[in-house]
């Protein structure tokens, strides 16, 4: 009967699998610091001058082990004091006019490109790496997981020129400043950086965590003796 | 010390029935002694209404419920969301009890109901309990549908607008009725103000009220049990049923336990998950509410998904009138046809333990076909789709409409005279 009843469920469920997008893992820069510092580098120099990261506070920057002079000396290009949020001085409407759209916002985006297919970091992780040079498009940019993206390829001095072969194969047609294996690794550093950005509190939240499962786990060994212990005498 | 304490007590007892009170519901109150797994879930409704009521205080001293955009171009409503997460001590913790919470509220709810299903719990008579305890899950659906706007991110808004627009559908009032709800031609400022009002006061206080009136009436009529036969029948010589234990010491100390449970398998979510694979915070709702940008895939929470799939199965027009409102009537049907389950069920036993094979295979037939519209719900419709959610939908009204037939010629087993553990 129960061996039925799944199979009844998942029989017609199998069945109803989605169609694939293909995404590069991110490599992990979760507990490497140097590395969310490069990445914090390359955010605050290549990103933030079209994207905000409004609900990020500079003085936050030390949780990856910076000190508020490192972050005032060498990360703090638009604000006055470490304690103000990464804003940036380009007008919106503006900016609308620009690009047809306003550059988004990036503190969270690392969460908001998680689907079905994988994480946000692996999303960016992707997308950053896979701009083509494309003439149709206004920028002379396109990207393979953002169709039609509205931004140029920021990044390209350091990756070079891509181009879209007939086999669907990206394929460097111009090097740029760096090899692709240093241009991965510059990408996955920034990627970890906005996925630490995305949730700062995610590494501490786990921890805590740990904590707080045990302390139940203790609770539930006691609670249960309690039990036991009252119903001893119920037939 | 204790003198000068039952000299209060007697003091209050005079004035309030305060001892009374503690043994009618407690101390006194006779429940079956065989109470199993699925008897937890009772008591951690009640665990899960309080903590959503206390990270909700909190919650409400820092959102904003404003939809203008701030100097950075993101709504406020939804900037204050981030700031709780990010600024506010301890903020993201509550957030996160609050979000797994209402997923939590509707797990715990859907067992709740199940378990009532299994054991006959809205048989006679017990109708009362379970009239009100449908009331509360109607209105748990309202309080999480306020609630889930808040945030004001892209499933909010479009979630919001997508439901609000199947009143659209109603003939002749439709139209208006929508904008009236909204207080605006789209979903906006209005709308999420007179949502944040509901979702923190009429929705709590009415759900508090009758959350009250389920647990009174269940203790008029006393608790039922896996065997679904009546312990009052049996009573020893001071008139206490003889397969009954008093409520507190022995379920208070066993509902720890199940508490403890819980809160492990909840702070498991909290802490490591909080996002639960995109289940209980959509991915595409940490994205802020755009009303240019029309996301390609439109999904509810996962809990309203089973009736929203009733919802889309409909796909015909009657009567010269559109599908959609036929679609919304389905989507209607499928919540309060489950008030009527005490009078459509004519079997002469009410536990599943002692139905008979025809109401056990409607009972799994029924689950299957519920866990599928609810998975079927989360994704895009295809052909294929919309046909196995139109079957199980169908499948869906005839476990109940069909039930006063089969209930009454199945081949029931004899329920015994005492509890059988």
């Amino acid at each position: 009967m129960r061996k039925l009843f799944f199979a009844l469920l998942f029989m017609p469920l199998a069945a109803l699998a989605s169609a694939e997008l293909h995404l590069d893992k991110a490599p992990d820069r979760t507990h490497d610091m140097a590395a969310l510092q490069n990445g914090a580098k390359v955010f605050v120099n290549y990103c933030l001058n079209c994207h905000s990261a409004s609900y990020m506070r500079y003085n936050r920057l030390r949780d990856i082990g910076l000190s508020e002079d490192q972050i005032r000396e060498n990360l703090m290009f638009t604000a006055d004091k470490v304690g103000e949020p990464m804003r940036i001085a380009m007008q919106r409407a503006e900016a609308k006019v620009w690009f047809g759209k306003a550059p988004p916002d990036l503190t969270i985006i690392a969460r908001a490109r998680a689907s079905e297919f994988g994480s946000g970091a692996d999303w960016l992780y992707t997308y950053l790496r896979t701009f083509y040079r494309d003439d149709k498009r206004p920028t002379g940019w396109n990207n393979l997981v953002f169709e039609n993206v509205g931004m140029p390829h920021v990044l390209w001095e350091l990756q070079g020129q891509q181009v879209l072969g007939q086999d669907h194969k990206l394929s460097i047609a111009r090097p740029g400043k760096l090899k692709p294996e240093e241009y991965d690794s510059l990408v996955a550093d920034l990627v970890g950086y906005l996925r630490y950005m995305a949730e700062p509190i995610a590494e501490t939240r786990k921890q805590l965590g740990v904590a707080v499962l045990i302390a139940l786990g203790v609770l539930l060994v006691f609670s249960y003796a309690l039990k036991r212990e009252y119903w001893k005498d119920v037939h | 010390m204790n003198a000068k304490l039952t000299a209060l007590l007697g003091w209050v007892d005079e004035r309030f029935p305060l001892t009374a009170n503690w043994k009618a519901h407690l101390a006194e109150y006779y429940a079956p002694k065989n109470f199993n797994f699925w008897y937890f879930f009772g008591s951690l409704a009640i665990l899960v209404l309080g903590l959503q009521i206390i990270t909700g205080i909190f919650l409400t001293m820092h959102y904003k419920p404003d939809a203008a955009l701030n100097a950075s171009g993101v709504p406020v409503a939804f900037a204050s969301v981030e700031y709780i997460m990010r600024d506010v001590p301890w903020g993201w913790l509550v957030r996160y009890m609050h979000s797994t919470g209402a997923s939590a509220f509707f797990v715990v709810i859907y067992l709740h109901m199940f378990r009532g299903l299994l054991y006959g719990s809205y048989r006679k008579p017990r109708e009362l309990i379970w009239l009100f305890g449908m009331i509360i899950f109607l209105l748990l659906m309202a309080e999480a549908f306020f609630g889930y706007l808040l945030p004001w991110g892209q499933m909010s808004f479009w979630g919001a607008q997508v439901i609000v627009n199947l009143f659209s559908a109603i003939p002749l009032i439709g139209p208006d009725l929508s904008i009236w709800l909204r207080g605006d031609f789209v979903v906006g400022d209005a709308t999420l103000n007179r949502f944040f009002s509901f979702h923190v006061i009429l929705v709590p206080l009415v759900l508090l009220g009758l959350v009250a009136a389920h647990i009174l009436a269940l203790h008029e009529v006393g608790s039922n049990n896996p065997d679904g036969i009546e312990i009052k029948k049996k009573k020893d010589a001071n008139g206490i049923p003889l397969d009954g234990i008093p409520f507190h010491p022995y379920y208070t100390v066993k509902d720890i336990v199940g508490a403890v449970a819980f809160l492990m398998i909840f702070s498991l979510v909290i802490f490591f998950m909080p996002e639960f694979g995109g289940y209980f915070l959509e991915y595409n709702n940490f994205f802020p509410a755009d009303p240019l940008a029309t996301p390609p895939h439109i999904a509810p929470v996962w809990y309203f998904t089973p009736f929203y799939s009733m919802l889309r199965a409909v796909t015909v027009n009657f009567f010269w009138i559109d599908a959609k409102f036929w679609g919304v009537v389905a989507m209607g049907g499928g919540v309060v046809i489950l008030l009527f389950l005490p009078w459509l069920d004519r079997s002469p036993v009410k536990s599943i333990r002692y139905k008979g094979p025809i109401f056990k295979s409607a009972v799994a037939v029924f689950v299957i076909c519920f866990l599928i519209l609810g998975y079927l719900g989360m994704l895009a419709p295809t052909p294929l789709r919309t046909l196995l959610s139109q079957i199980c939908t169908l499948l869906y009204f005839a476990f109940f409409l069909l039930m006063p037939i089969y209930s009454q010629l199945d081949k029931c087993k004899p329920e015994p005279e005492r509890l059988t553990g």
